[in-house]
């Protein structure tokens, strides 16, 4: 752990600046810090890992499907449409 | 569809309605649609405002304010200004066990949707379009009618809370 990329982004501050680094919309300096926290700082690329993690685990929810009662409801209402 | 309108109204059956409301929608307004979007976000759309309005209807309250402030982590997990580090972790994330699947195991699951269905709706509805529904961050925001920072504020809180709920939850099943 460095001292000063620390206190150049702790990693209080980091932690907020998750998302946007990882959808790439850092600002160029901010980009250069936050990345060189991470490689001095094993905490935070743990914790980057557990939100990216969290992101495709969200992605693998599974859909929730609708009801039997409510797909009948919209069968019908399509076939009243077609018609 | 349904996971979109959940986002804003409580009830299962609440949301189907909306659902099977926003087709009536979309099949009547289809020759209005003018292709500027994607038929996927216009359709969203359609839901959101939907669900929208009937959870004001339903609940007739003060809209939510868009963020309820506060640090995405609990400060008390960072070293005090005073310290030689300041904010630097007092205590770190804890580990997850690997692999990834494990973590889709059912009762994680649950805590994950547990965590999604606490969220302020307005988070619950950025985290449902970005991260279970894949949309990109435009037609988020144009879905939400929200400016592109506000999109990400919101995304960060909501992302942050699943993963504060997961490492929790981690955390009680070791120790029983």
């Amino acid at each position: 752990m460095t001292q000063d990329i620390v206190a150049e982004m702790p990693c209080r501050e980091l932690v907020e600046l998750v998302t946007d680094y990882v959808e790439d919309r850092l600002a160029p300096l901010h980009r250069a810090r936050f990345e060189a926290h991470l490689a001095e700082c094993g905490e935070c690329t743990t914790y980057l890992d557990q939100m990216r993690q969290t992101i495709r685990l969200l992605g693998r929810l599974p859909e929730d499907s609708l009801s039997p009662e409510a797909a009948e409801t919209l069968t019908a209402a399509f076939r009243d449409w077609s018609r | 569809m349904l996971g979109v309108a959940r986002a804003r109204v409580e009830s299962r059956a609440v949301a189907e309605e909306v659902v099977q409301e926003a087709w009536l929608v979309v099949l009547r307004d289809l020759d209005r649609f003018d292709g500027r979007s994607s038929l996927r976000t216009w359709v969203l759309g359609i839901v959101v405002n939907l669900a929208r309005s009937r959870a004001r209807a339903e609940r007739r309250s003060v809209p939510l304010p868009l963020d309820d402030g506060g640090p995405v982590v609990d400060g008390a997990r960072f070293l005090p200004s005073d310290a030689r580090w300041p904010g630097h972790w007092a205590l770190g994330p804890l580990p997850w066990p690997g692999p990834e699947e494990a973590l889709l195991a059912a009762e994680t699951r649950e805590v994950i949707l547990g965590a999604i269905v606490a969220l302020p709706p307005a988070q619950r509805e950025v985290l449902v379009l970005r991260d279970l529904e894949g949309l990109d961050a435009a037609d988020a925001c144009s879905v939400l009618g929200l400016t592109d920072t506000n999109q990400r504020v919101l995304l960060h809180r909501a992302r942050s809370r699943v993963r504060t709920a997961i490492e929790q939850h981690v955390h009680q099943a070791e120790q029983r």
